[in-house]
C-alpha cells in the first residue's frame, strides 16, 4: 500500500490529483505533485535512507530543508548522476531515480556497519593518530584503502550533459529569505521605489508563515504571504525568485545565488538551463534567513524516525505527510507544542517529554486543555530499533538534571525533538560581521557589520512575529530610502500569534545508568558527545581546533544543526560561558552547489575565447593540423598523404630552404605607435637605438623588464616621421601593450605618444625562401623588389590590385624573406593569390613546427629562450644593448651576477650519433654517471631536426657556454631515462654569417 | 569580487581590471647614476602594509587606462580612486 502515511486534511501545498512515479533503491514508488523526495519517501513509510559517514549507522531524515545532515542520496543515473543530494531539497519529478549511498551491498544490510561495532577503535583523530608510520605505507597501503572507504556518493565519470548559465544582476536591496521579515522588508523597500530582488530557497514563498498558525492583519500567515508575493510580482522594480539560494557573500556586497531552473520540470526545453548562477551586486543586503531548529543529544539519537519537531510539522502542514503514528515529542521549549497540536489535529496523541519544570505558554496550555498529559522534568535516555526507531527509554530527571531517577520503556515510531532555535547567521558572518552571543536565546546573532548587510527577524534573534514584521517594514523602508527620494513608508499590519515561554538550557541528556550509547551532536560527521570530551581531554582548547580534530560542523551541512550544540557542550565541560569559547568561521557555500553551476557555460571550447586568423578556413580545407598558441589556433603542419608529423615538418622546412614557403603570421602582436615623442619612447623601451631609424625602414628590437630580463622581441618599422608599427611575439602581445601603456600613463606621462593594438586589423603572411623575391615580383609587378629597391629591413607601402598592402623585408627563417600585410578582410585573398602564383616556384604552406625548425637552425631565439630568466647576454643579444643611452632595465644589467665571467650563454648541441633527438628540457651535465646531485651546466631550450644537415640540432642555454664549444657533454632527461652524448657547437648552425637574408 | 570605480568609466567589477602594484613607487629618472641598493629597492622591494594602501590598477578590459586606488588591504574597502595626474580627495 502506498502513501499510507498521509494526513487526512488537505491543508498542504501538494496536489493529490497528480501522481508522480519515482524509484528509490530500485523500488517503484508514488508521490504527489508538490512533494519533495523526502516527503514522498516518508509518506511511503521509508525512513531508512542511507548510512552514516564513519560508522555506517542507519540514518533517516533529521530535517525538512537545507539543514538536513543525514538523508543524502545519489540522484539520477548515468552522466546526470549526482552524489550527496539532500532528499529534503529535491522536488519530486516524474521518473526520478534515487539511491542510497555509503552502503554495500544494500542500505538494509551494510558490511561497513562493522565500523559501528568497532567504534571504540575509531575515536576522534583516528586518522591523525593511526596512519603516521611507517611513512612508506602511506602511498601504497593507507591512502588507497582510506580513499576507497571514504566519501559518500559517487561522482559520474563522464561530462555533465546539462546546460548551466551565469547571470549578472544589480539591485538596490537584495532580500534573502521570504519569511515574515523578508516579505515585510521586500514590500517596504519595493513600495518605496527601490530596485529589489527577493530570493527564496524553497519552491514556496512564506518561510515560517507556511507552517505557523498566525494572523497578520485580517489574513492567515499563508494568505498574507501569497498576497505580498503577488503585490511584489506586479511591481516593475522587483525580481522575485523562488528555488534560489544565496549561498555566498563576498567583498563589496557581491553575493552569489544559484537557482534550480528546471530540476523540478519533467521535460524541460532543450536550451533551458538546469541551474543558473546569479552574481548579484547589491546596494544593501537584508539577511532574513530565519532560524534552524536544534536537536538534542541523547543515547542513540540518530535512528531513522528521530527528527526535528519543526520538520515533522512541515511534513504534516505542507506535504500532508505523517512522520509517524506513535510519536514522542521531546523538547526544552514551547515551539514543539505546535507540532503536538498538528498531530492532535490528525487524531494522533503524542507522548510529550519536556525537560523543563513547566510552562505557561499558550501552546502548552492548549495542548493540556486537550487532555494530553505532559511529562515535565523528563527526557530520553536511550532508543531501540536497528533500521527504524521502535521504542525509547524515557525517564524522570533529577533536580540538577544530571541524572535520570527513573526509567520507563515506551513504544514509538518517531521522535520529534526540539532544542530551541539557532539564527541562520551564515551570510552575515561571511560578510565579515562580528557576531555576538545573545543570552536570552543562547545563540549568536549578527552584531558589528563590515559590509552593507542587515539581519532581521529570526536571523537577528527576533523570534516573535510582531518583532519580525516591525523590523522588516522598518529596515526595508530605511535602506530603500538610500536609493530613492520617495520617502513612502508602508504601514506595519497588526499580527497575532501564541505567546511563548523561554527554553531551558539543556541540550544533552545524561547517559542511561550502566550504558554508554552514542549521543550524537553532529550527525553528518558522526561526532558524538564522547568525541568532544576526548578532544578536550587531549588538550584541544580552541574551538577551531576541536572542530578540526573531531570534524564537528564540517562537510556539506556546515554544522547547521550541530555547531551551537557543540559549542554549548564545550562551554559546559570547560566551565566557560559560550562567548568565551567563541565560534568557528562560516564560509561559503551555505549549501552545496553543483560544479556545473559554478562553471556555467565556460566548458570545453567556451572556456576561453578562440582566435582564428582570416585564413583559418583555408588551413582547415588543406588538412592543417592545428595547435593552440595562447588563444590563437595556428596550423602546426600540413600533412600530405600518409606523412607523419616529422615527414611533413621536414618537407615544409626543406622547401623553404630550397624554394619558397608561406606561413600565416597574423597572430603576431601589432601595435600602432604615434606621436612626436614616439622615437624617444621606443628608445627608452628598447635596448638599442631608435632616434635615427629612417622612414621606410624596420629594425629588430629587444625590450627588457626593469629586472634586466628579456621581455619580448620583434621588428618595429617607421612608417612616417611620427608613426611606427611595432610587432611583438604572439604570446606577449597583450603584456607588451599593457607595459607600453604603463610607461606612457604612469612613468613618463610627459611623452606625447599614443599606442593602440592593431593585431586584429592586419593579416600577415611570411613569404620565405630563395624564390620568394621572384614570387612576390610576379604578385606585385609594379614594385621594385630587387635587393636595391627593397633591401633587408626595408619596407614599402603598395597595393595588391586595389588593396593597400605593406611589404616588409624581414626574416625569421634566416632565408631571403618578406612579410606581406593587408587588411584582415583581405588576408584570405592574399594567401590564395600567393598560393596560385607560387605554384610555378614550388610554394608550400608551412606551419609552426617548420617555422621553429627554421629559426632554431639559424640560432634565432624565441619564447623557449626568452623565458623570463634570461638577460640579453644569455641569449646572444648583447650586441643589441646600447652603451650610449639609458632604457628600461639597463641598470640591472650591471649587477654582479649579470656580468659574471661564467654567465650562461646560448650554444648549439648536436648528438654525437647524429641520430638521437634531444628532448627539450633535458639537463646538460659533464658526466652522466656522476652521483646526484649532479651539477647541471644548463638546459636544452629548443630542439629540431636540421633539414640543412639532416641530423638533430638543439639550442641550449649553458653556464660559460662559449667556452664549452667543441666539448662532448651529456644531455640527460631523468624523467625519460635518457642520456645522449652531445657535441657543443655554435648556436648559429646554418648560415652563421647571415648572408642569405641579405641576398 | 571587488567593485572598483574607474575614474574614466565608473564602477565596474574587479574582473575588468588588473592589479598594478604599489602606487607610491617612483621610477628613478633615466640616465642618472643610482647605487645598487637604491636600484634593488626600486625593482624588488615593496612594503606590504596592513590597512590603507595606494596602488595602481589597469582597466585592462575597459578603457585601458592606468589609475590610482586607495584601498584597505585588510578589509578591501576602497576609499577613493583617481586619475594618474590627480590626488585622492580624501
Amino acid at each position: 500500500m502506498s502513501n499510507q502515511f498521509r494526513t487526512t486534511n488537505s491543508s498542504g501545498l501538494i496536489n493529490k490529483n497528480k501522481i508522480i512515479n519515482f524509484s528509490f533503491n530500485g523500488e517503484s514508488l508514488q508521490g504527489y505533485e508538490g512533494d519533495t523526495l523526502a516527503s514522498a519517501l516518508i509518506a511511503n513509510g521509508v525512513h531508512l535512507v542511507g548510512r552514516s559517514f564513519k560508522y555506517h549507522r542507519p540514518r533517516g531524515f533529521l530535517g525538512a530543508g537545507v539543514e538536513e545532515p543525514n538523508a543524502m542520496v545519489q540522484l539520477h543515473e548515468g552522466n546526470r548522476s549526482e552524489p550527496n543530494i539532500m532528499a529534503t531539497e529535491v522536488e519530486l519529478v516524474e521518473g526520478l531515480v534515487a539511491n542510497s549511498q555509503n552502503c554495500w551491498p544494500s542500505v538494509k544490510f551494510d558490511i561497513g556497519e562493522i565500523n559501528n561495532l568497532l567504534n571504540r577503535f575509531f575515536p576522534a583523530g583516528f586518522y591523525y593518530k593511526t596512519f603516521m608510520w611507517p611513512k612508506s605505507f602511506w602511498y601504497k597501503i593507507y591512502e588507497p584503502v582510506i580513499r576507497k572507504a571514504a566519501g559518500m556518493g559517487i561522482a559520474p565519470l563522464n561530462p555533465d550533459p546539462d546546460r548551466y548559465e551565469h547571470n549578472y544582476e544589480h539591485c538596490d536591496v537584495l532580500v534573502v529569505g521570504s519569511g515574515p521579515s523578508g516579505l515585510a522588508s521586500a514590500l517596504a523597500a519595493a513600495k518605496n521605489g527601490a530596485k529589489v530582488i527577493l530570493a527564496e530557497d524553497k519552491a514556496h514563498f512564506g518561510g515560517s508563515l507556511l507552517n505557523d498558525d498566525v494572523t497578520i492583519g485580517n489574513m492567515s500567515g499563508r494568505e498574507w504571504a501569497s498576497d505580498v508575493i503577488s503585490q511584489l510580482k506586479n511591481l516593475p522594480n522587483v525580481i522575485v525568485k523562488n528555488r534560489s539560494q544565496v549561498f555566498g557573500y563576498y567583498d563589496h556586497n557581491m553575493t552569489v545565488m544559484f537557482e534550480r531552473v528546471s530540476d523540478h520540470i519533467e521535460n524541460p526545453n532543450k536550451y533551458t538551463p538546469r541551474q543558473r548562477l546569479h552574481y548579484i551586486r547589491a546596494g544593501e543586503v537584508i539577511v532574513s534567513t530565519g532560524s534552524i531548529e536544534r536537536p538534542i543529544s541523547f543515547g542513540n539519537n540518530d535512528r531513522p524516525g528521530i527528527l526535528l519537531a519543526s520538520a515533522a510539522r512541515e511534513y504534516m502542514k505542507i506535504y500532508e505527510t505523517l512522520v509517524g503514528k506513535k510519536p514522542i515529542i521531546f523538547t526544552n521549549n514551547d515551539t514543539a507544542y505546535s507540532t503536538a497540536l498538528e498531530f492532535l489535529k490528525n487524531n494522533i496523541t503524542p507522548i510529550i517529554l519536556d525537560t523543563r519544570n513547566g510552562s505557561d505558554g499558550e501552546l502548552v496550555k492548549e495542548v493540556q486543555n486537550l487532555g494530553v498529559d505532559i511529562k515535565f522534568n523528563s527526557g530520553i535516555a536511550n532508543t531501540k530499533g536497528h533500521l527504524k526507531i521502535k521504542s525509547a527509554t524515557i525517564g524522570k530527571l533529577d533536580k540538577e538534571k544530571e541524572n535520570f531517577i527513573s526509567y520507563e520503556e515506551v513504544d514509538c515510531d518517531c521522535i520529534c525533538m526540539s532544542g530551541g532555535w539557532t539564527p541562520t547567521v551564515h551570510l552575515s558572518s561571511q560578510a565579515g560581521n562580528k557576531l555576538k552571543f545573545k543570552e536570552e536565546i543562547d545563540a549568536y546573532i549578527p552584531d558589528q557589520k563590515r559590509q552593507k548587510e542587515t539581519a532581521i527577524g529570526a536571523a537577528n534573534g527576533s523570534y516573535t512575529l510582531d518583532q519580525s514584521l516591525a523590523e522588516g517594514f522598518q529596515v526595508g523602508f530605511e535602506l530603500s530610502n538610500k536609493f530613492t527620494s520617495n520617502n513612502s513608508k508602508t504601514d506595519t499590519p497588526s499580527s497575532k500569534e501564541p505567546s511563548f515561554e523561554s527554553h531551558e538550557r539543556l541540550w544533552c541528556m545524561p547517559l542511561p545508568e550502566g550504558k554508554k550509547p552514542k549521543r550524537f551532536i553532529d550527525f553528518q560527521n558522526d561526532v558524538a558527545v564522547s568525541d568532544v570530551e576526548l578532544a578536550l581531554r587531549e588538550g584541544f582548547r580552541s574551538i577551531e581546533h576541536v572542530k578540526r580534530y573531531t570534524t564537528l560542523g564540517m562537510a556539506g551541512d556546515q554544522g547547521k544543526t550541530s555547531n551551537l550544540n557543540g559549542l554549548q557542550y564545550v562551554s559546559k565541560i570547560e566551565k566557560k560561558i559560550v562567548p568565551e569559547v567563541g565560534h568557528t568561521t562560516f564560509r561559503p557555500p551555505y549549501t552545496p552547489v553543483t560544479i556545473g553551476t559554478i562553471v556555467g557555460r565556460e566548458v570545453g571550447n567556451h572556456y576561453l575565447p578562440t582566435r582564428k586568423s582570416p585564413v583559418h578556413h583555408w588551413h582547415e580545407e588543406n588538412n592543417a593540423v592545428f595547435v593552440a598558441a595562447g588563444l590563437w589556433v595556428r596550423p602546426r603542419y600540413y600533412p600530405r598523404g600518409s606523412e607523419t608529423m616529422s615527414d611533413a615538418v621536414n618537407r615544409e622546412a626543406a622547401n623553404v630552404r630550397k624554394n619558397v614557403g608561406i606561413c600565416d603570421v597574423t597572430t603576431l602582436g601589432k601595435i600602432d605607435i604615434k606621436g612626436p615623442d614616439a622615437p624617444e619612447f621606443l628608445n627608452r623601451i628598447y635596448t638599442n637605438a631608435w632616434m635615427k631609424l629612417p622612414v621606410g625602414k624596420a629594425r629588430y628590437g629587444v625590450m627588457l623588464r626593469e629586472d634586466g630580463m628579456v621581455m619580448d622581441d620583434g621588428t618595429t618599422s617607421r612608417l612616417s616621421e611620427n608613426h611606427f608599427h611595432m610587432t611583438t611575439t604572439t604570446a606577449q602581445a597583450a603584456n607588451v601593450l599593457s607595459h607600453l601603456e604603463y610607461y606612457l600613463q604612469v612613468v613618463w606621462p610627459e611623452l606625447d605618444v599614443n599606442v593602440l593594438s592593431t593585431t586584429e586589423q592586419w593579416a600577415g603572411i611570411a613569404v620565405a625562401g630563395p624564390k620568394s623575391r621572384e614570387l612576390l615580383s610576379k604578385l606585385f609587378p609594379s614594385d621594385d623588389l630587387s635587393n636595391e629597391g627593397l633591401p633587408f629591413m626595408g619596407l614599402i607601402d603598395t597595393k595588391l590590385g586595389n588593396i593597400p598592402a605593406r611589404i616588409y623585408r624581414i626574416s625569421f627563417s634566416g632565408e631571403l624573406a618578406y612579410e606581406v600585410n593587408v587588411e584582415s578582410n583581405y588576408g584570405l585573398h592574399l594567401w590564395k593569390k600567393i598560393i596560385e602564383i607560387g605554384s610555378d616556384f614550388g610554394v608550400q604552406p608551412y606551419g609552426t613546427e617548420a617555422l621553429s625548425t627554421l629559426r632554431i637552425e639559424m640560432g634565432h631565439v624565441a619564447g623557449p629562450e626568452l623565458d623570463g630568466r634570461t638577460i640579453p647576454f644569455d641569449v646572444g643579444l648583447n650586441g643589441m644593448v646600447s652603451q650610449k643611452k639609458d632604457f628600461i632595465g639597463k641598470r640591472s644589467l650591471s649587477k654582479d651576477a649579470f656580468v659574471a665571467e661564467d654567465r650562461q650563454t646560448i650554444v648549439g648541441l648536436v648528438p654525437v650519433d647524429k641520430k638521437s633527438k634531444i628532448p627539450e628540457g633535458s639537463h646538460i651535465v659533464e658526466n652522466d654517471k656522476a652521483p646526484t646531485p649532479n651539477p647541471k651546466l644548463g638546459h636544452v631550450s629548443s630542439s629540431c631536426w636540421s633539414v640543412e644537415y639532416n641530423n638533430p640540432f638543439s639550442i641550449a642555454i649553458m653556464k660559460d657556454g662559449k667556452k664549452q664549444i667543441g666539448k662532448t657533454l651529456y644531455a640527460v632527461s631523468p624523467v625519460k631515462d635518457i642520456s645522449i652524448p652531445v657535441e657543443v657547437v655554435s648556436s648559429h648552425y646554418v648560415d652563421p654569417k647571415g648572408e642569405r637574408v641579405r641576398s | 569580487m571587488l567593485e572598483i570605480k574607474c575614474p574614466y568609466c565608473g564602477k565596474r567589477s574587479q574582473n575588468e581590471f588588473s592589479y598594478g602594484g604599489d602606487g607610491n613607487i617612483k621610477r628613478p629618472p633615466l640616465g642618472e647614476e643610482i647605487n645598487t641598493k637604491d636600484w634593488d629597492d626600486f625593482v624588488y622591494f615593496r612594503d606590504n602594509p596592513r590597512g590603507k594602501h595606494t596602488e595602481l590598477w589597469h582597466h585592462a578590459s575597459g578603457c585601458r587606462q592606468w589609475f590610482k586606488a586607495s584601498r584597505d588591504t585588510a578589509t578591501h574597502e576602497i576609499f577613493a580612486t583617481c586619475k594618474m595626474n590627480e590626488d585622492f580627495n580624501v
